[in-house]
C-alpha cells in the first residue's frame, strides 16, 4: 500500500485537493461516498457486467511474435485498444457514470484532449441517458475531426476551449468553470488520473481492470503474474496507472513511464513533464508541473493530442519522486515510426499516444527472454491524418 | 493595529475595488491604487494574474494572460510596491492563486508582503486544511490576514471553522460562479445573506461576485460590511485615460 493515497488524499508529498470554495461540496461529496460506493455489491456486478458485454473486457494480452523476434524478450501487448470506443478511456467512464447516477446527477461534463476521453463519456451518457457536455481545445477539435464527429453523433454538445493554448489544459481549465457554475446536479468525469482528491484514486481505481487482468493472464500464459517489465505512455497518466497498479507493491516488476518528449526534450516543444517539470500545484492537485520560475504553466506540445498535458498526476509524481517508476520520454518522430513498425510488424494501427510505449522498446536493452507488457492504450484510426500527413501515405 | 480591522470599526457600506497587476499597462500598478483611494475606494485587492485561473471568468482571465504577456511577475509586483505606503494608506490584499506563491517561496512571499505593507491575502485556490498546516503561522509573524471564500453551498459548520481561522474578513460570494456573473438577488441569496448574518460571526463580511453598480452595492451593503467589485472595473479600465476611467467609475458608487 505504500504508493496508494492516505487518508489526507496524499501520495508522498503530491496529491491534496487544491480547490476554491465554489468546488468544495462537489469535492467532498465526492469524497465521502466514492469508495463505498464502489466498495457496494451491486455496483460491482453492474460495473463488471458492463465491461463484459458493453465493453467487451477482458481484452487479450496478445504475444505479439514478430515483435518478440525482433526485441528478443517476450513482448505482450495489453489490447486496450480493442475495448468499445477504441481506447482504455471507457474503463473509467463507465465507472464514472455509475457512480454520478449514485450520487444522483442529471448533467454530466468532461474535458478531451484526443477526444477519446470524451468519446467515452459522450457513449456512456448515451447509454445512461444523461445530458453531456465536453470541453475540448479549439486546436484538438481541428485535429481529431472524426473524434468531435463521434461526440455528436452520441448527441454531448461539444464546447471549444479557447483560451490559453487550446489544448487539453485549457478544456480542463473549462470544465472546472463550468462545475462551479453548475454544482448540484452536475458530476464532472475527469478522464485522467488528474485534479484534486478523490480523482485521481477514483480513475486509478476504475483503470486498474488493465493490471488486475494482465496478472491473471500472465499467470495462465507463462506460469507467472510478474512480467520483469511493464510499459505505458503517459499524458495525465490514467493508462499507466491502471497499468501499474497491482504491479506497484510488486518491487521486482519494473514499471517503465513513457512521456512525449515533442520536439525534443530542451526543443522548447515538449511534454515530457518530468523532465522539464518541477513541483507545483495544478488543476487542484500538487504534483509535477511545466512552469516558469513565477509559477505560470508552460503550454506544452505533442503530435499526440492525448499526452499534450503540462502535468503528471499525483500518484505518478510519486512513483517518480521515489524512484519506483523510471519515466522516459520519446519524441514525436519516434513515436510516429514507431506506429508505422508496429502496423508493419504485427497488423495493429496504435494511437500515437500508445506509439510512444512501443517506441521506448527500441532504446531497451534485453538479455533474452525477459517477459514485458506494454499498455496498448488506443488504436490508431483518429490519428490516420497525422500518419497519412508525416509518411506521404 | 491592523488597517483592515480598523477601517472595519470605523466604517460601513466599504468598497473594495479588485484589480490585476500589471493591467492595461505593466506599470500601472501603483497609479491605479492611488487613483482608486483618492476616489474612494476603502479596500484595495491587488491581483497578482495566473495563466490558468479557474475561479475567474473570460473578463479577468483576459486581463490577467494580457498582464502576464507584457511580463508580469510576483517578483516584479513587489518591486512595484516597494512605495506602496508612501501613496496608499487605505488596507491593501493581495489576491491570486497558489502555485505563483509556492514558487517565489510562502515564507519569501509572507516576508515581502509584510515589507511593502501588504495587509493580507485571498488565495482560492489554497484548501482550508493546507492553510492550517502550512502557512498560518507564517501569516501570522507577517501579521497578514488570510481571506477565506464561503458560497451558498458552504455548511454551516465550515463556516464557523472559517471564522476562527481568519482575522481579517469572510469574502461571501452571491452565489455559486466564476467571476463577473450579475448578482440576481432572488429569495434564495436573501436567505443565504440573512443565514450568514444571523450567524454572528466574529469577522466582518464582504459580498463579492456579481456587484456592478450602485444598486447591486447598496443591496450587498444591507446584508453585509460591503462588496467586492472585480472584473466590472477591470473592463472599465481597459482602454481610455485611466485617470478618467476610475474616476468615472467610482462616481458611481458615490451617494
Amino acid at each position: 500500500m505504500k504508493y496508494k493515497v492516505n487518508e489526507k488524499g496524499y501520495y508522498g508529498d503530491f496529491g491534496g485537493a487544491y480547490i476554491p470554495e465554489m468546488l468544495y461540496p462537489n469535492v467532498e461529496e465526492l469524497r465521502q461516498n466514492y469508495l463505498k460506493i464502489i466498495d457496494d455489491a451491486d455496483f460491482q456486478k453492474e460495473f463488471h457486467q458492463l465491461l463484459k458485454d458493453y465493453v467487451g473486457r477482458p481484452s487479450p494480452l496478445y504475444l505479439a511474435k514478430r515483435y518478440s523476434e525482433r526485441y528478443g524478450a517476450n513482448i505482450f501487448l495489453k489490447r486496450e485498444d480493442l475495448n468499445h470506443t477504441g481506447a482504455h478511456k471507457i474503463n473509467n467512464t463507465i465507472g464514472q457514470i455509475l457512480l454520478a447516477e449514485k450520487l444522483g446527477k442529471k448533467r454530466i461534463i468532461a474535458e478531451t484532449g484526443a477526444g477519446q476521453h470524451g468519446v467515452a463519456t459522450a457513449t456512456v451518457c448515451a447509454l445512461r441517458n444523461l445530458e453531456c457536455v465536453i470541453y475540448m481545445g479549439e486546436v484538438d477539435i481541428e485535429r481529431q475531426a472524426p473524434n468531435v464527429a463521434r461526440m455528436k453523433m452520441l448527441g454531448a454538445k461539444v464546447v471549444p476551449a479557447s483560451s490559453g493554448s487550446k489544448t487539453l489544459k485549457d478544456a480542463t481549465n473549462e470544465a472546472m468553470r463550468d462545475w462551479i457554475n453548475n454544482p448540484v446536479d452536475t458530476h464532472y468525469i475527469i478522464g485522467s488520473v488528474v485534479g484534486p482528491h478523490p480523482y485521481p484514486d477514483m480513475v486509478a481505481i476504475f483503470q486498474s481492470i488493465i493490471s488486475e487482468e494482465t496478472k491473471k493472464q500472465l499467470l495462465e500464459q507463462t506460469g507467472s503474474d510478474q512480467p520483469d517489465y511493464v510499459l505505458a505512455c503517459v499524458g495525465g497518466g490514467s493508462n499507466a496507472m491502471g497499468m501499474f497498479y497491482h504491479f506497484m507493491d510488486d518491487e521486482n516488476v519494473k514499471l517503465i513511464a513513457v512521456e512525449a518528449a515533442g520536439k525534443g526534450v530542451s526543443s522548447g516543444f515538449s511534454a515530457a513533464t518530468t523532465y522539464l517539470g518541477k513541483e507545483g500545484v495544478l488543476h487542484g492537485s500538487r504534483s509535477i508541473l511545466m512552469q516558469t520560475p513565477d509559477g505560470q504553466v508552460v503550454e506544452p506540445h505533442s503530435v499526440s493530442a492525448g499526452l499534450d498535458y503540462p502535468g503528471i498526476g499525483p500518484q505518478h509524481a510519486h512513483l517518480f519522486k521515489t524512484g519506483r517508476g523510471q519515466y522516459v520520454s520519446i519524441t514525436d518522430e519516434e513515436s510516429l515510426d514507431a506506429g508505422l513498425l508496429c502496423t508493419k510488424l504485427e497488423g495493429i494501427i496504435p494511437a500515437i499516444e500508445s506509439a510512444h510505449a512501443l517506441a521506448y522498446l527500441e532504446k531497451m536493452e534485453f538479455k533474452g527472454g525477459e517477459n514485458v507488457v506494454v499498455c496498448l492504450s488506443g488504436r490508431g484510426d483518429k490519428d490516420l491524418d497525422t500518419y497519412i500527413k508525416y509518411f506521404n501515405l | 493595529m491592523n488597517r483592515i480591522k480598523q477601517l472595519f470599526q470605523e466604517k460601513k457600506n466599504i468598497l473594495s475595488i479588485y484589480y490585476t497587476a500589471g493591467y492595461p499597462n505593466t506599470g500601472d500598478t501603483l497609479q491605479i491604487a492611488e487613483l482608486l483611494e483618492q476616489s474612494g475606494a476603502d479596500i484595495l485587492e491587488i491581483g497578482f494574474p495566473y495563466s490558468d485561473p479557474v475561479a475567474d471568468g473570460p473578463v479577468i482571465q483576459a486581463s490577467s494572460k494580457q498582464s502576464l504577456d507584457q511580463g508580469m511577475t510576483l517578483q516584479l509586483l513587489f518591486e512595484q510596491l516597494k512605495d506602496l505606503r508612501k501613496k496608499v494608506s487605505i488596507p491593501v490584499l493581495l489576491m491570486g492563486y497558489v502555485n505563483p506563491v509556492l514558487q517565489f517561496g510562502v515564507e519569501k512571499f509572507c516576508e515581502a508582503c509584510a515589507e511593502v505593507g501588504v495587509d493580507g491575502c485571498i488565495v482560492p485556490d489554497l484548501p482550508m486544511v493546507e492553510y492550517e498546516e502550512f502557512y498560518k503561522d507564517c501569516f501570522e509573524k507577517h501579521n497578514l490576514s488570510n481571506v477565506f471564500l464561503i458560497t451558498p453551498q458552504t455548511a454551516e459548520e465550515r463556516i464557523h471553522k472559517i471564522d476562527g481561522l481568519t482575522n481579517g474578513f469572510i469574502y461571501l460570494l452571491s452565489s455559486s460562479a466564476t467571476t463577473g456573473k450579475n448578482l440576481e438577488v432572488g429569495n434564495t441569496t436573501e436567505a443565504y445573506f440573512s443565514r450568514i448574518k444571523n450567524l454572528n460571526l466574529k469577522n466582518p463580511t464582504m459580498i463579492g461576485f456579481g456587484i456592478s453598480d450602485k444598486q447591486t452595492f447598496d443591496k450587498a451593503c444591507s446584508y453585509a460590511n460591503g462588496a467586492i467589485i472585480g472584473t466590472a472595473f477591470v473592463k472599465a479600465i481597459a482602454d481610455g485615460n485611466l485617470e478618467e476611467s476610475v474616476s468615472n467609475f467610482m462616481k458611481k458608487f458615490k451617494d
